[in-house]
This record gives C-alpha cells, sequence and structure tokens, in this order.
C-alpha cells in the first residue's frame, strides 16, 4: 500500500500507482502519503481547538482553569498541610511547571491511546493514513500546552523579578524535553491503542495508570526528597528525568545528570518507533477486530 | 483502454462470533502454532459465507478469490444480495481494511463515498466541514478553495454555510456532504449505495452528477447499489457478486438480468404459499422479534384457492398467518407491489388505512387478508413484499415472497405498444356524448 511509484520488473512493463496487498513491510510509512494529508492535520487540529470551547462561556480560557486548581490544590495539600518540601523553592511556581508538563504528557498519552476506539466510525468509512490522527493529537494538545506554559511563564517572570528564582543556560534544552514528551506520550499511546483493539482491559488499566503514574514522577515533590534506593527507581522513568531537567534550567533546582538525559532519550526513541511500527502494523485491519 | 484496477485472486476472511473473548488464548494458540510451521488451528477454508445456513467454522470467507479488471473510463456497478462481499470488496479497494490474500494493484488518485458525511463535526460550521471533509477525502486546502463556491451551489446552502451543521435540515446535511464528495478530482471513484437518503430531487441530482463524472469527465466509476434503475441508468459493466465470490461480469444488461432471474426464487418456482423454515429464509429481521411469529404467507384468488397467475378482473387475495405473542397496540402490516423488472414500489397498502388498526391485539394467532381489488393491475409481472413493524419492537420484511403474473381475459382491445408503458390499468368512469 504505497503510493510510490511501483514498477514491476519483467517481460510486462506496467506501472501502478498503488497496490493493496496483504503483508506490508515493517517500516513502510508511506510517508509521502502522510505529507499529502498534512493540510488534514492542520484541519483535524483547528476542529478540536473550536469545538472544545464552541457554546461555552469562557472560552479557551478553561484551559487556565485546570492548571490554576490543580497548583491551588497541590499547593495545599502538599505544600502547606502534608508540608513536602520544594527545594526552598516558591511552592506555586513549583507544582505549576510540574502540573503543566504533566498535563501535556497525560492527556498526549491517554487521547492517543484510544484513538482507534474514538475514531471507529470515521475510520471504517474513509482512508487517509491514520498516522495523521495520533499527530493530531499531539498537535492539539500542544496548541493546549502552549497556553497553559504562557500561563506558566507569567508566574515564572513574577518570581523572577522579585528574585526567588534562578533560571540558568539549561532552560536552553526545554525544546528538547518537550519533543521527547511527545514523543513519549506518542509512543506509548500508540502502542497501547494497538492492544486496547484486541484486549479492552487494557484501556482501564491506562485510565488509572496515568493517575498513579503521577506520583512515580517527581510532580508533587522534588527528586531530591526520595530516598536513595527509592530513586533509584525513580529514576527509570523517563518522565523523571523531563520534569526534572525543565525544573533545573527554569527554576535552577533539580536534578540535571548527563546519563539520565540520554537514557531518557533512548527509552523515548525506543518507544515511539516501537509505537509507529505496531500502529502501522494494526491499522490495516483494526476495523475488522474493534 | 488501459486497464486501471486489477484485482487478483483478492479473499477476505472473518472471523464471526465474539471476537474480543478468549482471544487472548487463541492467539497463542495461533502463535505456537506459527512458531512450529504448522498451519493456523482456526482458519477452515471451505466456508462459503451464506447466512443462513449455521457454519461449523467460525471463520468465513466473506470474499473468495475474487478476479476482475477494469479500464479507464469503465463505470462498473457492483450488484448481490445483502450479504454478497460488495461492501468488503469496496472497503478493500479505499484501504479501509486489507485483503486477506490477492492483490488489487491500482492507476491513479482513488476516492471513496462509503458513506455521506463522513467526519462531519456537529459544531463547526458549514464552511468549516466542507474544509473538513474535503480534506478526509483527500483533498488538498487549496483545491478545496478553488471548488469551494461550486460545491455550495451544488448543495444550495449558501446561506446557512456559516451555521454550525446540527442546526441543518438532515436533507440540507445530506446536499452538502455529497456535494464535498462529488467535486472531488480523482481518477476513479467508489461509491456505496449512498443515494438511499435524499429526496428524489436530490437522488437524480446525484446520479446526474455521477454520470456526468463518468461519461464526461471520462472518469472510473465503481457503484454499487441495490437499485437496478440507476445501475443501468449509470453503467456500462457489471460484477455479480454471491457468498463472496465472483458469479458474473461483463455488460450491463446481461448481468441484471441474470441477478434478476437468480433473486426470483419464489417467482421461478411459481410459489404461491410459504410458511415453516421457508419463511426465514425469506425475511430480514431486525430488533427484538421474541414478540412475533410470521407462520404463512400466501396469495390466492376469492375463492381461496392458490394461484400466482390471475385475469386483471379477479380479486387477490394475500394473506399472512402469525402468532402474536404479546399484546400489541401499534402493529401494521405493509404489503409492497412492486415492478419485478426495476424493483420500484407502485403500491403500498397498510393494515392501518383499515378499520382494523384500532384494535389492541391480544396474544393469538392471527390471519390478516389483503384484497387487492379488481381492474387495477396490468399485464405485468409483480413482485409482493412484505413487512411487520410494531413501535419499539420488531421491524420484519419479507422480501420477494411472491410473483403476480396479470391476464386480460379480451386481449383484443389491447395495444400492445401501450400497455406495456403503463404500470397500472385501473378502471376509471369514462362517458362519451354526442354533442353536436
Amino acid at each position: 500500500m504505497s503510493l510510490v511509484n511501483n514498477t514491476e520488473s519483467g517481460l510486462q512493463f506496467e506501472e501502478w500507482d498503488m497496490v493493496i496487498e496483504p503483508k506490508k513491510k515493517l517500516l513502510d510509512l508511506h510517508l509521502y502519503d502522510l505529507w499529502h494529508y498534512r493540510d488534514l492535520l492542520v484541519l483535524f487540529v483547528k476542529r478540536d481547538f473550536i469545538s472544545f470551547y464552541k457554546q461555552t462561556v469562557f472560552g479557551p480560557i478553561w484551559f487556565f482553569i485546570q492548571p490554576i486548581f490543580q497548583t491551588i490544590v497541590f499547593t495545599l495539600l502538599f505544600g502547606r498541610i502534608a508540608n513536602l518540601s520544594v527545594d526552598g523553592l516558591p511552592h506555586i511556581v513549583f507544582y505549576l511547571s510540574g502540573v503543566v508538563c504533566w498535563g501535556y504528557f497525560s492527556d498526549t498519552l491517554s487521547k492517543t491511546s484510544t484513538v482507534f476506539r474514538d475514531n471507529s466510525q470515521l475510520f471504517g468509512k474513509v482512508y487517509f493514513p491514520r498516522l495523521i490522527m495520533p499527530l493530531s493529537i499531539v498537535v492539539s494538545n500542544l496548541v493546549k500546552f502552549g497556553v497553559q506554559f504562557a500561563l506558566f511563564i507569567t508566574v515564572f517572570i513574577y518570581y523572577l523579578s522579585i528574585g526567588r528564582i534562578h533560571p540558568n543556560i539549561y532552560l536552553l534544552f526545554f525544546p528538547l524535553l518537550l519533543l521527547l514528551m511527545a514523543a513519549l506520550g506518542l509512543g506509548l499511546g500508540m502502542i497501547i491503542s494497538a492492544m486496547t483493539n484486541k484486549y479492552r482491559d487494557l484501556s482501564f488499566i491506562v485510565s488509572f495508570g496515568v493517575q498513579l503514574w503521577m506520583y512515580v514522577t517527581p510532580i508533587v515533590y522534588p527528586l531530591s526528597l526520595a530516598p536513595a534506593k527509592y530513586k533509584r527507581i525513580l529514576e527509570l522513568n523517563p518522565m523523571t528525568t523531563i520534569v526534572e531537567w525543565t525544573r533545573y534550567g527554569f527554576l535552577g533546582k533539580g536534578s540535571h545528570d548527563w546519563m539520565q538525559l540520554l537514557y531518557c532519550c533512548a527509552v523515548t526513541a525506543v518507544l515511539f518507533v516501537g509505537g509507529i511500527i505496531i500502529f502501522n502494523k494494526v491499522e490495516k485491519n483494526f476495523i475488522d477486530t474493534i | 483502454m488501459s486497464i486501471v484496477i486489477r484485482a487478483e485472486n483478492i479473499s477476505k476472511m472473518y472471523q464471526l462470533g465474539q471476537i474480543g473473548t478468549g482471544t487472548l488464548s487463541r492467539d497463542i494458540e495461533r502463535f505456537v502454532a506459527k512458531m512450529r510451521g504448522k498451519e493456523d488451528p482456526f482458519l477452515k477454508i471451505g466456508q462459503t459465507n451464506d447466512r443462513t445456513q449455521a457454519g461449523d467454522s467460525d471463520i468465513v470467507w466473506s470474499l473468495k478469490d475474487i478476479n476482475f479488471e477494469v479500464s479507464e473510463g469503465d463505470a462498473v456497478g457492483i450488484i448481490g444480495k445483502n450479504g454478497a462481499g460488495k461492501s468488503t470488496l469496496l472497503k478493500i479497494l479505499s484501504r479501509i481494511t486489507s485483503p486477506t490474500t490477492g492483490k488489487i494493484k491500482i492507476k491513479g488518485r482513488v476516492a471513496s463515498l462509503l458513506e455521506v458525511g463522513t467526519g462531519f463535526h456537529p459544531e463547526l460550521s458549514g464552511k468549516e466541514n466542507i474544509y473538513l471533509n474535503g480534506a478526509i477525502l483527500g483533498m488538498r486546502k487549496a483545491e478545496i478553495k478553488r471548488k469551494f463556491d461550486e460545491i455550495v451551489s451544488f448543495a444550495g446552502v449558501e446561506r446557512y454555510i456559516d451555521t454550525p451543521v446540527k442546526r441543518y435540515s438532515s436533507g440540507m446535511y445530506v446536499r452538502l456532504a455529497f456535494a464535498v464528495a462529488a467535486h472531488l478530482d480523482s481518477e476513479i471513484l467508489i461509491v456505496d449505495e449512498v443515494l438511499a437518503v435524499g429526496d428524489f430531487e436530490f437522488q437524480s441530482k446525484c446520479l446526474g452528477k455521477m454520470s456526468e463524472v463518468s461519461q464526461k469527465q471520462g472518469r472510473t466509476v465503481l457503484f454499487v447499489s441495490h437499485n437496478m434503475d440507476a445501475i443501468s441508468v449509470l453503467c456500462n459493466k457489471c460484477m455479480l457478486l454471491k457468498n463472496g465470490m465472483m458469479i458474473d461480469q461483463g455488460p450491463k444488461d446481461s448481468i441484471i438480468k441474470q441477478y434478476l432471474e437468480r433473486s426470483d426464487k419464489g417467482g421461478s418456482k411459481g410459489l404461491v404459499f410459504i410458511d415453516g423454515k421457508e419463511i426465514k429464509e425469506y425475511t430480514d429481521k431486525m430488533g427484538n422479534h421474541d414478540s412475533f411469529e410470521l407462520l404463512s404467507v400466501e396469495m390466492t384468488d376469492d375463492k381461496s384457492v392458490r394461484r400466482n397467475t390471475f385475469y386483471s378482473d379477479e380479486i387477490i387475495q394475500v394473506k399472512c398467518k402469525f402468532n402474536a405473542c404479546d399484546h400489541y397496540s401499534d402493529f401494521r402490516i405493509v404489503v409492497f407491489i412492486k415492478d419485478r423488472g426495476t424493483g420500484h414500489t407502485i403500491i403500498l397498502s397498510q393494515l392501518s388505512d383499515s378499520e382494523c388498526y384500532n384494535h389492541v391485539l391480544a396474544p393469538g394467532v392471527y390471519e390478516s387478508v389483503c384484497r387487492i381489488p379488481p381492474n387495477l393491475l396490468t399485464t405485468r409481472e409483480y413482485k409482493i413484499d412484505f413487512f411487520f413493524y410494531h413501535t419499539n419492537r420488531f421491524n420484519i420484511s419479507l422480501a420477494d415472497a411472491f410473483y403476480i403474473n396479470i391476464k386480460f381475459r379480451d386481449a383484443k382491445y389491447l395495444n400492445a405498444s401501450f400497455e406495456d408503458s403503463a404500470l397500472l390499468r385501473p378502471y376509471f368512469d369514462w362517458s362519451i356524448n354526442h354533442i353536436e
């Protein structure tokens, strides 16, 4: 199933634009196809954004409300009541950084993991490269993240101006960290989506697994608070590195181990490539089993 | 003419029953078998896809060894009964699912329209949906922009273009959706039975657009329909599928004729009475039908003699015996008298037209009799379909039950060329007066 011109060797010379076959090569991503449908990706993102705030009073302001409330709750619960240390940083900016990053990752993961089920109606009636759908989820969430990140930057500038936080040059790593988050959420989400297709149980695991995962990621506490033996376990989680590096760059406190970053990149790359391969394998026949 | 589609040995296997349960153990078993180089233990072959027979394996071949070629500019009609594999074939051609075996080679861009309005989002305006739907069907943004005005005027929704489509009437919705699809710039167009929606005017507009696409623009069209009229207007070639197998392919007339003959199960046997097991073969049940059991249907003259050939001045009685297993409050029987050739409904008659309708039926066995008055039908072959319906309970249709032949007793006044054009030949009240 590729749109690449396929020339058959042999006596008769025939040129076909497309060959539909049962078996597909492992990494036949038909990128040309994907590129052709790039407008669709943009339109999907636009659709998600518009349908999000249609018929609401506050419109896109809703994007702010969730992180603000989550930050307030965390500040009260973990900061004031449980009195967890936050490396001497201001509570608000510490929690907000974690909440915004985690929000992007978990939204991407949970939305991609149900991509086949949510779109089976559409996928069953028309062909377009299925990869467009998870990609559009990543980008849609990026728009949402952008809005929330602007909120974070506002708070960040406030604390910067009163001298409570000390950002450093590691801040420049943030685009890479963002890319890692997107790739991790997308890759893992695609693996799960491919499997939930057959084994529905997984979708239940995802919904509470994501919640539990947040607690093994230093969102409500700094990694430095964890005892040494648990620290090693927490560091197996690639999100730990991403959040810690983000905090180190913006707030000046956090771990910034190069080996950890390398490990995180490797895990992400494996999950991302694996996700794409599995997704591709499943996409062509999933409609028969869903 | 060059070949634009070549299908080689296309087969598609489906697994019946519940796929969600027990598949993990089954997958492991299958995997082990594969590892040891054995055949897939669940893939039994030789089962054809016949709905009416319970197979002994839960694997069916919904398509089996389909081979065909389509030349550039052909309009090919794909015909066959429900479950013949038409839609599966279209799904494979439009890359929604892949074949289990075989290969299809295609030259040119394919646009498929299996459903009208796929991907329409109710909250978005008509304009936004045109762009979204166009992109889903494979158009680039610039392309949609270029054709935007044309699409809007074809759909006739200029006034509402900035209104969310959830506020549209269903007719407007369908018109807009078809308009987008109709303006696709592809070399090959695949259309499933989507014309069943929309009013008559819109349907003929769609058909007109499709024949323009195939005849004037010379594009290749593959079209599935149960409407032989539409097929014969639009197509020049046909493929006939049955139980997933290709029965025949060729010029439209011979294939359509073959299809009609094959589907004339009752007619060729001259059936006038159906009961018991045979009823099941004819009925197509939907919804919960536990509360209704159809016992028999028969066709008789007014002396209760079963026949299927009548003189035009005779009364025809159509009787149904059924078992009502519950109290019925809104129960209807509908009798359709259709033209055998085209399948068009000529007459529709409902139980609710009569006084019987007001009765609440208590459980028990009933017989309904519908009397078709004399001097109404003409020298044609008709077929009779039934429909049994109860609000929110069941919905049962019995298609192609009977065929009726009508003869005139005194044919000397008839002029064949006039009579053939008429669908009905009722006796009206005529008078002729000498006035000057």
